[in-house]
């Protein structure tokens, strides 16, 4: 039942029309971010308000909303947007990333390829990438403006000259359609390659920061290296433990005192459909598969 | 003397026409005007507030003079748009600020402040920008194995001194110089003075360097320039200036140094 107390989706019509106007700005320019007026959320900042207004200015009665923290539906910060979404707009929830229209992700890239017609919307909590080594915001729009990104491989330098290697294993900076570089949001690096070429819509919303940027379908999206230090999409070196999929990412869980270990697929999902297909992983119920 | 000959073969590399900055009502400088040829080096003294700053900022293009030409190889610098002017300040110019906090990045490792303007002009191999880091710091003499250190653990010459590395490595053309040994002591100040000889001598450098110490002057300095007040008093080779100061101030300016 919608809640009748508020306008659909919770926002009003014309903060909607605000929003969406910076949507359509951000998707003409892909990777730049776009300052928006952004409003109280009945959440504090940090739970997702910023991706919430973008959510709200997206979604129609028609929609069918999926809601992911860091890959799972089931977390409270998922649960509670869902809920939010069920309560002022009335619409369909669901968990299956194929059945969703919108889905509002925190920290992940589903597993599952996105299809035209989707729109995956982020929660950002930091949207300027080189705020790292320049926290003068009037520096760091000039630089975009003119193309001047030295700075994020003085970032990666460091790492190297630190780690031995790129060690930035979230929000690892990328360039959009060769002009602006992007904080993709908090997700591991194993899912940038996923923002390239992507036939879903992709849009970045931060709500403290105020600003929102997007990803047309389709863009050319390339994660920042050196020719000899290239970037490369890690994960776990495991098999998930419940699926047995090799190639999705996992999240290590410590399952009792003495720290024993599994790994499981972060994107709960795509792990429960693999499991319905019959995949089995090594510590499944029913044992591994032969 | 090379200098002679480039001073008659070779175009100016920096020419300056009446270059004014106001602040208000107050001048800054004023009507200032020179030529600096390929390879020389152009010392600016004056006391405290005689606007040696002033110029050398106007000149850098960290504030816009209210009249005046500055033609860098021929080219227009104040009719540049901002983009060409950044990229000027990242590539053919550099400038070595007196204190190295405001020419440095304090939370990035040496090899990082020292390879910055490579990677600004695109440079993204790792193993050579940091090959170039390693041979820049061993030639401001700060040992190879400091390099991935920070430079709040550096004395403030090895700071100084990587200011210069950092600004030398992408062999810029023209490198503005605002008192860089002040505020160092005498004995630091000394092998700073240097090296900056060995460096300005081995590359060639084209440099404006301000100073209020006639010592950095004599050292590095082929020509001269002694400003008061906002203007320029006097001009010339810095033996002659030094040995045979024409204008009043300039006399008293010499003598004061040799009273020291
Ligand atoms: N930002 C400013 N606003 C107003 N007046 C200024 C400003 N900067 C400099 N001035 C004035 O312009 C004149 C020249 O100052 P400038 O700093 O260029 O001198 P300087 O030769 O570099 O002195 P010092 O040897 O102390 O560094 C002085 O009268 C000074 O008070
Ligand atoms: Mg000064």
């Amino acid at each position: 039942m919608t809640d009748q107390a508020y306008n659909f989706a919770y926002l009003d019509e014309q903060t909607k029309r605000m929003i969406r106007r910076a949507l359509l700005k951000a998707l003409a320019i892909p990777g730049y971010q776009v300052p928006f007026a952004s409003r109280e959320m009945p959440m504090p900042y940090g739970w997702g308000t910023g991706g919430v207004q973008v959510t709200a200015a997206c979604l129609t009665p028609e929609d069918r909303l999926k809601v992911i923290d860091q890959g799972a539906d089931d977390t409270t910060n998922a649960v509670s947007i869902r809920r939010f979404f069920q309560r002022t707009a009335g619409v369909e929830t669901t968990e299956r990333t194929t059945d969703a229209t919108v889905i509002q992700t925190r920290h992940r890239i589903p597993e599952q390829p996105l299809a035209e017609g989707q729109i995956l919307v982020y929660q950002v909590p930091i949207p300027e990438p080189l705020r790292f080594l320049e926290p003068r915001e009037t520096e760091t729009r000039k630089m975009h403006e003119l193309e001047e990104y030295g700075l994020m491989h003085v970032k990666l330098y460091e790492d190297i000259a630190r780690h031995g290697e790129i060690a930035t294993a979230y929000a690892y900076p990328v360039r959009v359609e060769g002009r602006y570089v992007m904080d993709p949001s908090p997700i591991p690096k194993f899912d940038n390659p996923k923002l390239a070429g992507n036939p879903a819509i992709q849009l970045f919303g931060a709500g403290r920061e105020a600003r929102i940027h997007a990803v047309p379908p389709y863009s050319d999206v390339v994660s920042l290296d050196f020719e000899d230090h290239p970037f490369a999409a890690s994960k776990a070196d495991h098999e998930c433990d419940l699926c047995g999929s090799a190639g999705s990412y996992l999240d290590e869980v410590i399952t009792d005192d003495r720290g024993t270990r599994m790994f499981v697929c972060s994107d709960t999902d795509f792990c429960a459909s693999r499991q319905a297909q019959g995949h089995r992983g090594r510590l499944s119920p029913q044992g591994a598969t032969p | 003397m090379t200098l002679m000959q480039n001073a008659i073969t070779a175009a100016p590399l920096l020419s300056v026409q009446g270059l004014t900055k106001r602040y208000g009502a107050r001048i800054g400088c004023a009507g200032v005007g020179f030529d600096l040829y390929p390879g020389e080096v152009l010392g600016i003294v004056g006391e405290s507030g005689s606007g040696k700053s002033t110029l050398l900022s106007c000149l850098a293009g960290h504030q816009r003079p209210d009249e005046g030409r500055i033609l860098f190889d021929g080219a227009d610098v104040l009719a540049f748009s901002e983009a060409e002017r950044r990229r000027l300040l990242r590539g053919d110019w550099a400038y070595v600020h007196q204190n190295p906090r405001d020419g440095l990045r304090m939370g990035v490792s040496a090899g990082g402040n020292v390879g910055e303007r490579l990677m600004a002009v695109g440079a993204r191999n790792y193993a050579a920008i940091r090959e170039s880091a390693t041979d820049w710091l061993g030639r401001v003499e700060i040992a190879a194995d400091r390099i991935d250190d920070r430079p709040s653990a550096f004395s403030g010459g090895m700071q100084q001194r990587l200011q210069i590395a950092r600004n030398l490595v992408t062999g810029p053309r023209l490198v503005f110089m605002d008192e860089p040994t002040g505020g160092l002591d005498v004995s630091v100040q000394a092998r700073l003075l240097d090296l900056l000889r060995g460096l300005v001598r081995d590359l060639g450098l084209s440099v404006v360097i301000v100073t209020h110490d006639l010592a950095v002057v004599r050292l590095l300095a082929d020509r001269l320039m002694v400003m008061k007040s906002g203007r320029v008093v006097e001009c010339g080779l810095t033996d002659q200036v030094l040995d045979d100061p024409q204008h009043a101030y300039t006399q008293l300016l010499v003598s004061s140094v040799l009273q020291v």
